[in-house]
């Protein structure tokens, strides 16, 4: 959905220029001509006309600290105490209240291992390893188990089930992607088939579809001794569904690489596997970054859709506080500053793109 | 004997065959899983229970009439043409912005282009679920319909929705607003004269039929706690409408303009040389080219849009999903209402897509000029 498959080398050939800022001649362009001044002054009056309640609405005006009635009597700004006062439940949900370190260093342990595999240099054996581990510790910290107190799914919420989401999302539906990409484009009849059922299933219904199919129905088929927690089905949704995005891209990738080369690694006398994992991937995979990044930013948003079937994601947990009854009524500023946290996100992670598409195009890996 | 067997031809079939059994054997597992719990639940499946009454309310029933004691199969015909509406009006408006916001974005002027980029990046970061909420509490949270805002004369805007004029088209009126679309659509065909002569003569016709019918707009009156005449846009309406044009025109116009970018320069730079402007140029020469290359994304993102109007399920507007859903809840019948969403959705994205391959293939044929 959303961005995902509207991306192409057109857009992003665009989003490769860099932006630069030289202020006279930018000022120099904006009075070009009569006509550009007025266009420049109508511009910046509409700015005013937005910026200026704004600043008051949430600076001026604002009352940082207190209570809902101290919002309620100086009603015109905004009321950033209520965020203060709500935020631990806005970043871990329903968590017991003794025990909000433990996700907050679930949430950094996940976000230090995001930030890892993002480094080309780090791109070794020992990654996969440090992810394993510190999967097991991330689960450790959240569950519970030996040495801390049981926490069970139902309570989990905010921040560390967004990242959690997203991350294991991608990170599961990757190698499913190219899996069924490969399938896609395999000679043989029946992976084909079943890779192109799964692929044009998934792309063709909604997301909320793919999670009602995921909680409510899929339950059904299994044993009755063997029932899956909701997280996990909702967590296993998004990976199928970030797969089959994934794998198309993944397909054009592959379809760019010329036939010459498979021949030629053939010839040298590599098997099938080898050139595909050691020539053919690596060169489909570096043309669609671009592709995967734009991917990726639409998941990460798309995550919050889990607000449907009723868990906790960050975007839920601030909406839920706003329908507190004390604080009924503030729900512009969760928005707002669950916004920008999606903001912060969404934006460093195709800042990251540009950054990666570059240096791809510079260094042979 | 064993290398004969393992052979790339009887190896791939071997390999083949056992994918095939283990999927068909994963198949019949779920399959008979299911069978199982269904049979614990009381359940049997089948659609019959569709011509039941549904037993439930619908908020927004586009312009049919809906009452509870209809049945199954109405209240999905009302959920399908509400998905139908806010998709294609969703649609339209979402081109017409993203385009505009598209080659603004484009603009010399580096205050205007920045405004547009700005909205862009903002909108394309957050999701489009939080703008969805955020917009749905805030219609919800005008005021009542006796203090509504009236931004235009006319134009109502309270907890109640958005109440708008309406003209008031008679037949005959209609006919002529056809007539006058088909005039205009048709204008190279006939030719410029007659397509002037035409449209004069239309509009002409269109006018009179007007001023003697009046009021030529039915305009909302506040009658105690209630609007009479125009037509009410619910908040649930307004707001996934809203949701959808504000993300899907911010899309669009990254389409439109790397679209846009993508014309070789010399183009321009022709046209430039025969002395048309940059005005002429954008319409006549770059836009035109332009168009062939977006299509297919335009199309891509109208599917994506009829998808995320599922979306409608967070605010309660009564969107197919979330009828299907609803039903599936009262009745049991989860599996099959589950099952019509997928085909709905599926029947709509293969279509789309056949018909998209369809336009690539004919592009990609050498061009041949008209006579």
């Amino acid at each position: 959905m959303k961005a995902t498959d509207d991306e192409t080398p057109l857009t992003v050939a665009v989003r490769m220029r860099v932006p630069f800022f030289s202020v006279s001649k930018n000022l120099q362009r904006s009075f070009a001509s009569p006509l550009n001044a007025v266009l420049t002054l109508c511009v910046a009056a509409v700015v005013l006309l937005i910026a200026i309640p704004l600043v008051r609405w949430a600076v001026i005006d604002a009352v940082w600290r207190g209570t809902a009635t101290d919002c309620r009597v100086a009603s015109a700004g905004a009321c950033w105490a209520f965020i203060g006062h709500k935020l631990p439940f806005i970043l871990v949900g329903l968590y017991p209240a003794g025990e909000h370190w433990r996700p907050l260093c679930a949430t950094a342990l996940l976000l230090a291992l995001v930030c890892a595999t993002a480094t080309p240099r780090l791109w070794r054996r020992p990654l996969a390893i440090a992810w394993v581990m510190g999967l097991a510790a991330a689960f450790w910290l959240m569950h519970g188990g030996p040495g801390l107190a049981v926490v069970p799914t139902p309570s989990w919420g905010g921040l560390p089930v967004t990242i959690m989401l997203t991350a294991l999302g991608l990170g599961m539906g990757f190698p499913l992607g190219v899996l069924l990409a490969l399938g896609r484009r395999s000679h043989h009849l029946v992976p084909r088939t079943i890779a192109t059922a799964v692929v044009e299933l998934v792309r063709g219904i909604p997301l909320i579809a793919v999670l009602y199919l995921a909680v409510l129905i899929f339950p059904l088929a299994l044993p009755r001794e063997m029932q899956l927690d909701k997280l996990l089905l909702a967590q296993m949704a998004v990976a199928v569904f970030a797969a089959a995005y994934l794998a198309e891209a993944v397909r054009s990738g592959l379809q760019m690489v010329p036939r010459g080369r498979m021949e030629a690694a053939r010839a040298l006398g590599l098997s099938w596997w080898q050139a595909m994992h050691l020539v053919i991937l690596p060169e489909a995979l570096r043309i669609v970054i671009p592709s995967f990044i734009s991917i990726s930013v639409g998941f990460f948003q798309d995550t919050s859709l889990i607000v449907i079937i009723g868990l906790f994601d960050l975007l839920n947990t601030a909406r839920i506080a706003a329908q507190d009854p004390a604080w009924l009524g503030f729900y512009t500023e969760a928005y707002v500053f669950v916004g920008l946290i999606y903001f912060c996100g969404s934006a460093a992670i195709s800042r990251y793109g540009l950054w990666l598409e570059r240096r791809m195009a510079s260094t042979v890996v | 004997m064993f290398k004969r067997l393992w052979s790339p031809p009887s190896r791939s079939t071997f390999l083949q065959g056992l994918a095939l059994g283990v999927t068909a054997a994963l198949l019949w597992w779920f399959g008979h899983n299911t069978a199982i719990s269904l049979d614990q639940h009381g359940i049997s499946l089948g659609f019959g229970f569709l011509k039941q009454p549904a037993n439930f309310e619908i908020g927004d029933t586009a312009w049919l009439h809906f009452s509870p004691d209809d049945s199954f199969v109405k209240a999905i015909a009302v959920g399908l043409l509400n998905t139908a509406t806010v998709s294609v009006i969703g649609c339209t408006l979402a081109i017409v912005l993203g385009f505009v916001i598209g080659v603004l974005r484009l603009s010399r002027n580096p205050a205007l282009s920045s405004l547009m980029r700005a909205f862009v990046e903002l909108v394309r970061n957050t999701p489009l679920l939080l703008l969805l909420l955020f917009l749905a509490a805030t219609l919800h949270g005008l005021p009542p319909t006796h203090q509504a805002l009236q931004p235009l004369p006319g134009l109502f805007i309270s907890d109640r929705g958005l109440v708008m004029p309406y003209p008031m088209i008679s037949r005959l009126s209609g006919c002529f607003v056809i007539v006058l679309l088909l005039a205009l659509l048709l204008w190279r065909r006939m030719g410029r004269r007659v397509g002037f002569a035409v449209v004069v003569a239309t509009l002409a016709a269109l006018a009179i039929t007007f001023m003697l019918r009046r009021p030529v707009l039915a305009v909302p009156r506040l009658v105690r706690f209630n609007f009479t005449g125009g037509v009410t846009l619910s908040p649930e309406f307004a707001a996934l409408l809203a949701a959808l044009v504000l993300h899907h025109s911010a899309h669009i116009s990254e389409v439109v303009r790397g679209a846009i970018l993508a014309v070789p320069r010399g183009q321009k730079d022709a046209a430039h040389a025969l002395g048309l402007s940059r005005m002429q140029t954008m319409l006549y020469v770059t836009i035109p080219q332009a168009l062939r290359a977006m299509i297919p994304l335009l199309a891509t993102n109208c599917v994506s849009l009829i998808k995320n109007s599922s979306l409608a399920v967070a605010i309660g507007f009564p969107d197919v999903v979330s009828v299907l859903n609803t039903t599936g809840n009262q009745t049991g019948h989860s599996i099959e209402a589950m099952l019509i969403m997928v085909v709905v959705y599926l029947t709509m994205s293969l279509t789309i897509a056949a018909v998209l391959n369809n336009y690539n293939t004919r592009l990609l044929r050498p061009v041949t000029r008209p006579a």
